[in-house]
């Protein structure tokens, strides 16, 4: 009895043996090496593997950010948005680097294109799916340019960050946004924009994407964009141009000053998180939307004459 | 008559309602505005010729082919331009188009508007191909890929059998039967004329079996035409479909991503048939079209004789009006018919018929789960699967979707009608086409 | 004014539905019903009604309070399983036991996987096996069938032809099939029920009925039952060939046990069974040959049952594996010049 126990264990660990020699060779021969800074810098990343840095996952970005301090000594065009500066401070430390602070963005919605200002005029039934929608027909509200609030852009967002409002029939954004960006690439029709995160959040943008003169885009839409270029003449920043009748303004340039505001005729330009104008003898502008507590954005951005996205067949 | 010939994997077979089958083609009254969208066909839109303000006649040309998939337009009415601007058309969004006041109805002199039939063939291949490209000629069966284009086999290919799609397998439709009906030695001319630019020898004509009356009179209208014979098929959708039409009348199967000049067939419509008649015969450029406007609801359903351009209101009023519980307009038939949003779209070549159905009919029934019936998978006429295609693109993985050739799916519809929970398959299927489809252009690029 | 509606073809829609399917499937159920009535007298309409009963609420409960989403009872898919489960069961059963097998049925075997649809396993069966394994001497006495016009008695219990069959193979002295051929019951008592058996199973005929039924509407096809059935008849017919003293002939194999109720309505299940013609004809198959196996050399004188379940598991394997035959694809055609 004792034999057939020495046997077997004599026999597994033989075997034990000589695959782990087998092991340690292949192992030894097929090594690759890789930087220990690259698994130091993954560390420090968020681990969310969004891909909001453009790379596939946060090892990929890694090693990205590794090789570019080594080959060109900075990280330029290299930026993770989920963890921000203070994410990449750290990884700018780790690879012995300064790295320029970048200012924060969020996912601003360029369409308010509410049940109320768009009413229907047909009914869709069908898959709840943007992409489908929009290869089938321009919305339920006339407008082939606005929002078609199916929530494409809620299943892509990986941080619960973008919800459909049911009384607007609209997507809001609230502050959990990364600006990792998987809901400008799953919007169909070009609708949500990154854009600069302001002090204390405040925005100026304007809230159309339509491209069509303005008789046409009033008719379907009260507050559209109609082109008329008041708010480009007013910015004294130059940070407005007008394309295809439709104003866009550059958030790098604007400086918040809230001219273009006052004069558009269609309420498209919307300000975010300003404190309430002080009491002037000019009507106040009502902004449709009730902007939440402190942080929380309610984006209803501008439209910028963003390149057409490839439209579907 | 034995067993009848048909495609042989999956199909089904939807209520007719062939109302309109009686309803001779009525001649409908010059609009007084066309409105000509300038994407009238598969492929690239076709480039303005006119500006605002240009008089123009019934057959001049308002535009030209943008690419080498494109056709000619030529002007359906006399009159003047009005504007050149964004029109909405079957598509639901607002595309360019040319927009006429229609004074008088003045022709252009090259066109024989004499009812006679011309049944000599003056022309060689070459020419008539040239003729129907001139013409701006697009598959009439609804699909609108340019007729010359499929005349021109690629190198190495040669054509052996020319298929005339008589099917109409779409419920309600009945443009197709009514043009069979009435102007059969035309169509007869005009596969003539296609064989001889295709230089093939024999032609078929399918009709399916619940047009009984239109397969007699072309069983005795082809014994004077030689090396055309006519076809009749057991009633199954969608046989209208070319792969299952060349699968249904001589036994050959299109591989999977290729055209059916592969199996050496080449399929046109009876209505392009007859076009290509008119165009070649009788100089006329294609500016009218037959359409059906149909409906359980409809107090005339009709087939109408239109010009190109005008809006489906006034065929609408020709047919005593819109019903009141009208729920959907559908441009062609049920089952793969675009559900338009407005009656101010205007009828292009590809119009088919108009359907209006009533509110109840039209509302689709709630979603429920998927019990893996497999039924979806039984009526497909492609052998696809397409719970699972479905699945794949709802979820966004386009690798299975494309392997398991979501890219062969013909848009029938069959998944979808007979699916049991009334889930939105082909919706997703769609969707995952058109995935699949930019996923594989982009890798083409790089 | 009117509001259109949009949507992507098709705009018309077959008249199927889950719902009509489902109560198909009751419908085709009905002959077996009334042969288990006729035969087991008032406890099989207990048994019926308290599995029936017990399985809708129980969807009921785990939709309304567990899911908390949309109650959808009333679409047949429980009432199949609670009347399948009760097919599963003697008319004997204590009302407890059939409570659990409804809980395992709907709680386990079906909600626990998302519901209608999305089992891996055909629950009746789950909830059986479950039952089989954990009260086996309730599960295994049998009432011996007496005919409603008889009155109602007091029946007696006894074995099913399986269980005297396996019983007699495998006794210390064994027997031979003549010698047990006294006992089981013939071919014309097996094709209208009157042997002992769970509630479904007993009546060939009443089976077969049903089945034709399913065929004609187009809610089964026939592939599962009759490669499931074919298997057996040859495989078992290979040993009754080589020594029928040893084996019971095929006939006996298709005509007892829950060969025709599994074969038919077990089998069969759209959620648990392959889609496609070719996976199916493996599947029925893959059952027959493991009920053949179970029954002639398993613990258990029955095995449709483990049959089914087993292969239920290869489901998605047999899915992947077979696939329709695609239009264009590998058409052996000549492609012409």
């Amino acid at each position: 009895m004792d034999n057939v126990i020495i046997i077997a264990v004599a026999a597994l660990g033989g075997l034990g043996l000589i695959a782990a020699v087998i092991l340690y060779f292949i192992a030894k021969k097929f090594k690759v090496y890789e930087d220990p800074k690259i698994d130091e810098v993954e560390e420090a990343l968020p681990a969310a593997n969004c891909g909001g840095c453009g790379f596939p996952g946060c090892r990929a970005f890694a090693e990205a950010t590794t090789t570019s301090a080594k080959k060109n000594k900075n990280l330029e065009g290299l930026n993770c948005p989920v963890g921000g500066n203070d994410v990449m401070q750290t990884v700018g430390s780790i690879l012995g680097l300064e790295v320029e602070a970048a200012d924060p963005l969020i996912a601003v919605i360029r369409c308010n294109g509410t049940f109320k200002n768009t009413p229907a005029k047909v009914k869709y039934e069908g898959a709840t799916s943007c992409a489908f929608a929009h290869a089938l027909y321009g919305g339920e509200g006339g407008c082939q340019f606005g929002c078609l609030g199916l929530g494409d852009c809620v299943d892509a967002c990986d941080f619960d960050a973008i919800h459909m409002d049911p009384e607007t029939g609209l997507p809001v954004v609230n502050d959990k946004c990364t600006a990792c960006g998987a809901c400008v690439i799953a919007c169909p029709r070009d609708i949500i924009e990154l854009r600069k995160k302001g002090p204390k959040d405040k925005k100026i943008f304007v809230s159309c994407v339509n491209k069509e003169k303005g008789g046409p885009a009033k008719k379907n839409c009260a507050v559209a964009c109609i082109g008329c270029g008041k708010c480009d003449k007013v910015c004294k920043f130059d940070a407005i141009t007008i394309n295809s009748f439709l104003a866009y303004i550059d958030f790098e340039k604007c400086t918040l000053c809230r001219k273009c505001v006052e004069v558009c005729p269609t309420e498209a330009i919307w300000e975010v998180n300003f404190k309430p104008r002080k009491p002037k003898p000019v009507v106040e502008k009502v902004i449709p939307k009730p902007v939440v507590e402190k942080t929380t954005v309610i984006e209803k951005v501008e439209a910028s004459p963003a390149p057409d996205k490839e439209t579907k067949e | 008559m034995g067993i009848l010939k048909t495609f042989v994997l999956g199909g089904v077979h939807p209520e007719e309602n062939k109302l309109s089958s009686n309803a001779p083609i009525e001649k409908l009254a010059i609009p007084k505005q066309a409105i000509v969208p300038l994407g009238q066909n598969l492929g690239a839109p076709s480039k303005p010729l006119v500006k605002r303000g240009d008089e123009v006649k019934v057959g001049q040309l308002l535009a030209e082919a943008g690419g080498f998939i494109s056709t000619n337009i030529h002007s359906p009415v006399s009159g003047k331009v009005l504007k050149i601007d964004n029109v909405i058309d079957g598509t639901g969004y607002k595309r360019p188009g040319i927009v006429i006041n229609v004074e008088g109805d003045e022709w252009i002199d090259e066109i024989d508007r004499t009812e006679d039939l011309k049944t000599e063939i003056k022309l060689d291949g070459k020419a008539i191909i040239e003729k129907i490209k001139t013409a701006g000629l697009v598959g009439m069966g609804g699909a609108t890929f340019p007729t010359y284009v499929k005349l021109m086999p690629p190198p190495g290919k040669t054509a052996e059998y020319l298929i005339i799609n008589g099917v109409e397998c779409e419920p309600y439709l009945t443009s197709d039967h009514r043009l069979m009906l009435e102007k059969g030695p035309e169509i007869l001319v005009g596969t003539q004329i296609l064989m001889k630019a295709l230089n093939v020898k024999k032609a078929i004509i399918g009709i399916e079996n619940n047009k009984p009356d239109a397969i007699k009179h072309m069983q005795e209208l082809v014994k004077s035409f030689e090396g055309i014979t006519v076809q009749a098929l057991k009633v199954q959708y969608p046989q209208g479909g070319e792969k299952q039409l060349i699968k249904a009348t001589v036994n050959r199967e299109v591989p999977s991503a290729k055209l059916p000049i592969e199996v050496g067939c080449v399929v046109q419509n009876v209505g392009t048939a007859f076009s290509v008649y008119e165009a070649v015969q009788k100089n006329k450029p294609l500016i009218d079209r037959v359409v059906t406007v149909t409906g359980k609801a409809v107090k005339k359903p009709s087939n109408f004789l239109v010009r190109i351009g005008t809006p489906i209101q006034q065929l609408i009023d020709a047919a005593e009006g819109l019903p009141e519980n009208t729920g959907k307009i559908i441009g062609g038939g049920p089952m793969m018919g675009k559900a338009l949003t407005t009656t101010d779209v205007p009828v292009v070549k590809g119009s088919s018929g108009i359907l209006l159905m009533k509110k109840e009919e039209s509302q689709r029934k709630v979603e429920s789960p998927c019990i893996r019936c497999s039924k979806c998978t039984y009526v497909c006429p492609m052998g696809l699967e397409p719970f699972l295609l479905s699945k794949a693109s709802k979820l966004g993985k386009y690798e299975i979707a494309e392997t398991e050739k979501i890219m062969d799916c013909i848009e029938c519809g069959s998944c979808q009608y007979t699916c049991p929970a009334s889930i939105p398959l082909l919706d997703y299927l769609r969707l995952g086409k058109n995935k699949v489809g930019a996923i594989m252009r982009n890798r083409g690029r790089n | 004014m009117n509001m259109f509606t949009v949507s992507g073809s098709p705009h018309v829609h077959g008249d199927d539905s889950t719902k009509k399917i489902m109560y198909g499937v009751v419908i085709a159920m009905v002959p077996a019903m009334l042969v288990s009535i006729y035969f087991f007298g008032f406890g099989a309409i207990r048994v019926l009604m308290l599995s029936i009963v017990a399985c809708l609420f129980f969807e009921w409960l785990i939709q309304k309070y567990l899911i908390k989403g949309a109650v959808t009872i009333t679409d047949g898919s429980a009432l199949v399983t609670g009347i399948l489960l009760a097919f599963n069961l003697p008319s004997n059963l204590p009302g407890w036991m059939i409570i659990i097998g409804a809980l395992v049925a709907i709680g386990m075997a079906k909600m626990s996987f998302g519901g209608l649809g999305k089992n891996v396993f055909n629950p009746a069966l789950v909830a059986r096996v479950f039952l089989l394994i954990s009260f086996p001497v309730q599960m295994t006495s049998w009432p011996k069938p007496s005919p409603i016009t008889e009155g109602f008695i007091d029946t007696v219990t006894g074995p099913t032809p399986l269980g005297i069959v396996k019983e007699g193979l495998t006794a210390e002295t064994p027997k031979t099939m003549s010698e047990l051929s006294s006992e089981i019951p013939s071919a014309m008592q097996s094709l209208t029920g009157e042997m002992g058996g769970s509630l479904g199973e007993v009546s060939a005929i009443a089976l077969i009925l049903g089945g034709l039924y399913m065929l004609y509407k187009k809610i089964i096809s026939w592939e599962i039952p009759v490669s499931m059935l074919l298997t057996v008849a040859v495989f078992s017919g290979i040993f009754w060939g080589i020594n029928p003293e040893q084996y019971a002939d095929p006939v006996f194999h298709m005509l007892t046990g829950g060969m025709l109720l599994g074969a038919i309505f077990m089998a069969t299940d759209m959620v648990t069974s392959p889609m496609t013609k070719g996976g199916q004809l493996i599947f029925g198959f893959g059952v027959g040959l493991l009920t053949i196996l179970i029954r002639m050399w398993g613990a258990y004188p029955e095995g449709v049952s483990f049959a089914i379940l087993l292969m239920n598991a290869t489901v998605p394997l047999i899915n992947r594996g077979f696939k329709p035959k695609r239009f264009g694809v590998n058409t052996g055609v000549e492609i012409a010049k």
